[in-house]
């Protein structure tokens, strides 16, 4: 290593320290929120919608009241305020939309629509394979451009065009720095191209779950491995019509996450369910839960357009992106502004301009996973360089040094660059892979710009 | 059959924390009469070490030994608030907490220590060793542990601090974007090595070189932990991941990890990497954050490593052996 860019460790900090729980988690002894054990616990299985779109004419409930060992049965009338996700409204950047039990509509096959609360697993999962919903199915539509064309099956009616409407009614979180369009026509080389990505699953080892306790003291204690529990315990608490100062959260230690455990799937269902049972709930995604109900990582399609010098300098770039966010917004538009005020990545570009949209299908909904709304951006942009190296037959290390971002740099975002370190961790790659750079490309340095 | 090698490279850089800030999170120290400095948080940890890597934060700032700090997180009743683990934020914002919090307590401590030892606070140093000296006398000096008791049974004095940190929320302009996004960036490049065998479309990678520069390491270890963790995911992002293989029908869909590929140990290749340490003055003792960003540049190099072997302009993820094949059919179709 560089010695230039290492500091000395102190007597705790930059110290190899052995990771505190590693002899317990290896050998299977660290305490999870399952290993809590609590008299009396119910179990709580949901019977989904079967199909991806249809209006809901008749639930019925009655046979799954009947069945062996059920204690109580959810619709959305035992969810007594907010009949919707809250998610990020707390923060101010999205609007509830999605009901914790579907009401008249499902929007994507595997919708929540009855919570089934039993003595034991097998006596919730038989008492929600008896629930009868009868639907009046719609036509659905499973492609972004299928989406948004005139005349789709349309998901909400707020957003008759099937997409979300970022503030000031705009269609797209936008970003528009410099004179693109100007850029463009005194541009040697126009390079552009369309990126996409799939849905991914966050894939924890331990699925996500969560234990709600009644308390004596009117109370609730919700044993979760929420990656978020302050959170998640104000949400549960708005869902559940209560006040979170009657919740108390207790995690902090989850077997992986990756952005699978920011949703609120789990916790204000198990607490509704303690609430009406007035007795311990369990409720814990399985596998296939996890695989096919469960947030993914939404589909990214990004198409970039760049205007570029014959020396390599890129004067333009225009991004246009589609996130299918799937049946609900969750918490997409906050991927979507952060992918926006990435763009156009860790370079210097003087005219940006990008539009982002979350556009609704019937899909199972998306959310965050690690790298949200940057990682599709990352693989478009650094596709994208390849494709502008070959186009000009530059060497796509050259093209990167030259572009890379300096401090003081204006970002399009309006910010100026102060931490830059792009050019150092290239040429360090360099020295890493064997690449032998040029002498002047050796030089280069994050704080300043050789030759302008 | 052939197989076919390539390399291909990609950089990248991250943004640290909450997108647009408004995320606080809080720690509470204080020093038991049993001689421990306990940590109350709210955070999570996921596997990744927070619990260590904030014990090395508050010991460093406190002054103390590691041994004698624990964490106690995951409790919204005795820790203060926590906007989760996510957004590559833990480190940075409530390591910040913690020295704070740490800061203030260790305040506390040396005033005690200053009356045991009738000099100015201002004149204490600590040796990270369980001992509060003079500075440049170090045999005039009281233990750690005997502060802590003198605190409680005979000075009355609770040595104890408090840290919250908070990055403001700032709003995005709907029209510009103008916004003031992230606290700090961090970065990467990877170099990545493959071989592509043509007749199965099977990609093997055989390699993945990379420099990070992510600030400040608090542990050495655990970046390398996450970075050939992340490495291991990005290579199933690109190779083989997806909840939907046929998208976008929604048809074949996987039910379990029999049917979800995921890249496992035997195709893991070896790691290597560099570390840079360019400290950020906005982060705890100049750490930036190392969470989501090594799962990013492994994925573009891979693929720009493929198309290199292959001559292919394969631009979508993930690239299967169907992949690959068909593209190589159309390679093959397009060249008669």
């Amino acid at each position: 290593m560089s010695e230039k860019h290492k500091i000395e460790a102190g007597h705790a900090v930059g110290q190899p320290v052995t990771l505190r729980e590693l002899e317990s988690h290896v050998k299977g002894q660290t305490v999870y929120y399952e290993d809590v054990k609590v008299p009396r616990m119910l179990h709580l299985k949901v019977h989904r919608s079967s199909v991806a779109h249809a209006r809901i004419l008749d639930i019925d409930t009655s046979r799954a009241e009947q069945s062996d060992g059920v204690v109580s049965v959810l619709t959305y009338r035992d969810v007594p305020a907010t009949k919707v996700w809250t998610h990020f409204e707390a923060v101010g950047i999205a609007p509830g939309a999605e009901p914790i039990l579907a009401l008249d509509k499902v929007r994507w096959k595997g919708e929540p629509i009855v919570a089934v609360v039993a003595e034991s697993l097998k006596q919730a999962e038989d008492g929600a394979a008896k629930v009868k919903v009868t639907y009046e199915k719609l036509a659905s539509v499973f492609d972004v451009d299928a989406a948004l064309a005139p005349g789709a099956p349309n998901l909400f009616d707020c957003w008759p065009d099937n997409h979300y409407l970022f503030p000031d009614d705009h269609a797209a979180a936008q970003i528009r720095f410099g004179d693109a369009e100007k850029a463009f026509a005194e541009a040697d080389h126009i390079v552009e191209h369309v990126y996409n990505t799939r849905p991914i699953e966050q894939a924890p080892i331990e699925t996500a779950g969560c234990v709600a306790v009644p308390g004596s003291d009117g109370r609730f204690t919700l044993y979760t491995n929420s990656q978020s529990l302050s959170n998640t315990r104000n949400n549960a608490a708005e869902i559940a019509g209560i006040s979170p100062a009657r919740l108390h959260l207790i995690g902090g230690t989850a077997g992986g996450g990756f952005g699978g455990k920011v949703d609120m799937a789990i916790e204000p269902m198990a607490l509704l369910a303690a609430m009406k049972s007035k007795r311990p709930v369990k409720y814990r995604f399985t596998r296939e839960d996890e695989m096919t109900v469960s947030s993914t990582r939404a589909a990214w399609r990004v198409s970039i357009k760049d205007g570029v010098m014959q020396d390599g300098r890129i004067v333009a770039r225009y991004v246009t992106t589609h996130q299918d966010v799937g049946a609900y917004l969750r918490n997409s538009i906050y991927g979507a502004f952060k992918h926006a005020s990435h763009m156009p990545g860790p370079y210097t570009v003087p005219n940006v301009s990008a539009d982002v949209f979350c556009v609704f299908t019937n899909r199972t909904p998306s959310a965050a996973m690690r790298g949200f709304g940057v990682m599709p951006a990352s693989f478009a942009i650094e596709m994208q360089m390849d494709r502008i190296a070959k186009a000009l037959r530059m060497d796509p290390w050259q093209l990167r040094l030259k572009n890379a971002f300096r401090n003081g740099d204006m970002k399009a975002h309006r910010r100026e660059v102060w931490d830059a370190a792009l050019v150092e961790t290239i040429q360090a790659t360099a020295r890493l892979s064997g690449k032998d750079l040029p002498e002047d490309y050796k030089q280069m340095s994050s704080q300043k710009r050789l030759g302008s | 059959m052939a197989k076919k090698r390539g390399t291909g490279m990609a950089a990248v850089s991250y943004p640290i924390g909450m997108h647009l800030g408004g995320d606080p999170t809080g720690a509470l120290v204080h020093a038991t009469s049993g001689g421990n400095f306990v940590v109350a948080m709210s955070s999570v940890d996921l596997g990744q070490g927070l619990k260590t890597v904030m014990a090395q934060i508050a010991a460093e700032a406190l002054g103390v030994p590691l041994d004698t700090v624990i964490i106690d997180t995951g409790d919204t009743d005795t820790g203060p608030h926590c906007s989760g683990t996510g957004a590559s934020r833990t480190t940075h914002r409530a390591g910040n907490a913690v020295i704070a919090a740490a800061k203030e307590a260790r305040s506390a401590m040396l005033d005690v220590a200053a009356e045991m030892l009738e000099v100015s606070a201002a004149d204490l140093e600590t040796d990270g060793k369980g001992n509060i000296h003079v500075a440049g006398v170090e045999e005039k000096s009281v233990s750690v542990a005997e502060t802590v008791q003198a605190g409680t049974f005979q000075f009355g004095k609770t040595i104890a601090g408090r840290g919250l940190f908070l990055v403001p929320k700032s709003p995005q302009d709907p029209e510009t974007g103008e916004s003031d996004p992230h606290s700090t960036q961090a970065h990467a490049c990877t170099v990545a090595e493959v071989e592509v065998d043509t007749e199965s479309g099977e990609v093997e990678v055989l390699s993945l070189k990379s420099a990070y520069e992510i600030g400040r390491q608090i542990n050495p270890e655990l970046v390398k932990g996450q970075i050939v963790g992340g490495a291991w995911m990005a290579i199933g992002h690109t190779l083989c991941e997806t909840t939907a293989p046929y998208y976008p029908t929604t048809e074949h869909a996987p039910l379990d990890f029999l049917n979800y590929g995921m890249t496992g140990v035997a195709e893991m290749p070896e790691v290597e990497c560099e570390l840079l340490e360019f400290p950020s003055p906005s982060g705890p003792f100049g750490a930036k954050g190392v969470g989501e960003m090594v799962a990013n540049s492994p994925i573009p190099a891979i693929v720009n490593a493929i198309n290199n072997a292959l001559d292919l302009d394969i631009s979508d993820i993930p690239v299967t052996p169907e992949v690959i094949l068909r593209a190589l059919d159309a390679q093959a179709a397009g060249a008669d």
